[in-house]
């Protein structure tokens, strides 16, 4: 549509005033996004490598990035974006191929395709929340097994650390996975089932050979989508644990909240630098593995 | 029948993995009975918790807000981009969608030097935070408009309103946004869920909102917290399966 629209001829809109004058009516736009986004990105960029009280280039805070406790926060990050994206994609892929083979048009994919899309927005405060109520020391789930003589806790408490915090965000992962996934099976077309077995292979051979391979570059782009979802994320993470930062995020809010004692501020930036590299290094293998995904299933 | 199986089986798991906490939180929240009188009584709440009474008008006043001027910024430089200035368009996208590349932590991180200039030109108010919750549901508002715009023709519907004498105030205002209100509703409403799930920014620029309250709240009453919790959540559920489900009509009217 918007091609259409584009091909047409410039015919009345478009010189009937000088451009100068057009330019003028995106003026606020500009001028707000600049102020409010582009000099926040530059100021993370630049203070990355700018000194102790903002005097000159310093590649100090970027090496600091290397300092034991900073890089046992990135490993940390990023096993519990993995773990989260791992357990999400496949339990989504799960819940998505239950939804393919449903009717297409019916009442149960419909429903559970809003749900998912309401689920994966949920995050934050209400989300930690939420888990608290349900298997924190009184939850409502500990109550309930310790009647019947389980302790989840016996070996210690696990929900404010990083299994804790996998379980949480598997809850907003897995819908996720669904929106994004459900996509790439319905391109699958059951002519290739039957190509298949007229050729004589199986549901073995179809889905190793067949189905497997064509699904492989969407699943995995999925589950870096979801990897780069939960290494961003900080509300829910900040609600849960109170005591120590064991992940970056948590460790920005360190060094943010206690710029004014040590000067660590730009020892901040220089860590939001590093997960803007990461993201961004997620996001354009994910853009790659799109268009290849694009090919066969578009 | 193997396939049934197997649905159902998926199904059910789901179903009592996603249901559970919200079952918890009616649980937890019920467990003193004074707890959902006591929130629907708001002079009594805003008496006996004036920090979540305060967050909860800061969270409608900023949902509201940042409606305004995401639209008010957002629709007329849409729309004129795509009349007037099509080699635009690329650049204006790409700004649009950069948000969802920059995590929110990083951007408090940014936001920090920019909001100090913020609080000395025009103080350290809660709803100041409108203008950093423009930015971050810029990229959602801009796709929701811009699947808008593509499905009306609007270069025609421009020329003709010029024909006929019409100024550009009159063909945005009175021409093209009428025909985008569905999607113009679209960006309102994922705007004020955002909104109201907010909690990185505004904790850590020092304001207040129904996120930051709850979270505090939490260290001291925690049923009265959960119950807010649950109260919030189930108006996004809403306000978004209204979106999903009115989305999901117009796209069978559209094929």
């Amino acid at each position: 549509m918007a091609e259409v629209a584009e091909a047409v001829p410039r015919r009345v809109a478009g010189r009937s005033r000088p451009r100068a004058g057009a330019l003028l009516g995106t003026v606020p736009f500009f001028a707000f996004v600049t102020i409010f986004l582009v000099i926040p990105t530059l100021t993370v960029v630049i203070g990355a490598f700018t000194g102790a009280g903002g005097r000159g280039f310093t590649p100090a805070n970027v090496r600091a990035l290397t300092d034991e406790y900073i890089l046992a926060a990135f490993g940390r990050s990023i096993t519990l974006s993995a773990a989260s994206a791992i357990i999400g994609a496949v339990l989504g892929a799960l819940l998505a191929y239950a939804l393919v083979t449903a009717k297409p048009d019916g009442p149960l994919r419909r429903v559970v395709t809003a749900a998912a899309g309401v689920l994966a927005q949920f995050g934050g405060v209400t989300l930690a929340f939420a888990f608290l109520a349900t298997i924190g020391l009184s939850g409502f789930v500990t109550l309930w097994l310790q009647e019947h003589g389980l302790d989840p806790y016996a070996n210690g408490v696990w929900l404010f650390e990083l299994p804790g915090l996998t379980l949480v965000y598997t809850y907003f992962q897995i819908p996720l996975m669904v929106i994004v996934f459900l996509p790439a099976l319905d391109g699958i077309r059951p002519q290739w089932r039957e190509a298949t077995a007229s050729l004589g292979g199986n549901t073995w051979h179809y889905w190793t050979r067949v189905a497997g391979p064509l699904l492989a570059p969407a699943f995995l782009g999925s589950a870096l989508l979801l990897f780069a979802n939960a290494f961003s994320a900080y509300a829910t993470a900040a609600a849960l644990v109170s005591q120590g930062s064991p992940i970056v995020p948590l460790q920005i809010r360190g060094a943010l909240t206690s710029e004014v004692v040590l000067g660590q501020a730009n020892l901040g930036k220089a860590m939001a630098l590093g997960m803007v590299v990461v993201v961004a290094v997620v996001m354009t293998l994910y853009a790659l593995l799109q268009r290849r995904t694009a090919k066969w299933l578009g | 029948m193997a396939r049934v199986i197997f649905r159902w089986t998926v199904l059910t798991v789901m179903g009592v993995f996603f249901l559970l906490p919200l079952i918890a939180m009616v649980e937890f929240s019920t467990r003193d009975p004074e707890t959902w009188p006591l929130l629907l009584d708001w002079p009594r709440l805003a008496e006996e918790y004036p920090a979540l009474a305060e967050g909860i008008l800061a969270s409608l006043a900023q949902a509201a807000l940042t409606s305004v001027l995401m639209l008010v910024l957002l629709v007329p430089t849409a729309i004129w981009v795509r009349l007037r200035l099509p080699r635009l368009r690329r650049v204006v996208e790409f700004l649009c969608l950069l948000p969802l590349t920059i995590p929110a932590i990083v951007l408090v991180v940014g936001l920090a030097p920019v909001y100090a200039w913020v609080n000395y030109l025009i103080g350290g108010s809660s709803l100041t935070l409108v203008f950093a919750y423009t930015i971050l549901v810029l990229p959602y508002a801009y796709r929701a408009i811009d699947t808008g715009l593509s499905a009306i023709d609007v270069r025609t519907l421009a020329e003709a309103a010029r024909s006929l004498g019409a100024g550009w105030t009159t063909v945005i205002w009175r021409v093209v946004l009428p025909n985008i209100r569905s999607a113009v509703l679209s960006a309102a409403f994922l705007t004020v869920a955002l909104v109201l799930g907010e909690f990185t920014i505004a904790s850590l620029l020092h304001r207040t909102n129904l996120q930051v309250a709850i979270e505090f709240l939490g260290k001291s009453s925690a049923t009265v917290s959960v119950a807010v919790s649950l109260t919030a959540l189930l108006l996004a559920f809403a306000l978004l399966l209204v979106l999903s489900l009115a989305g999901s009509s117009s796209k069978e009217r559209r094929s």
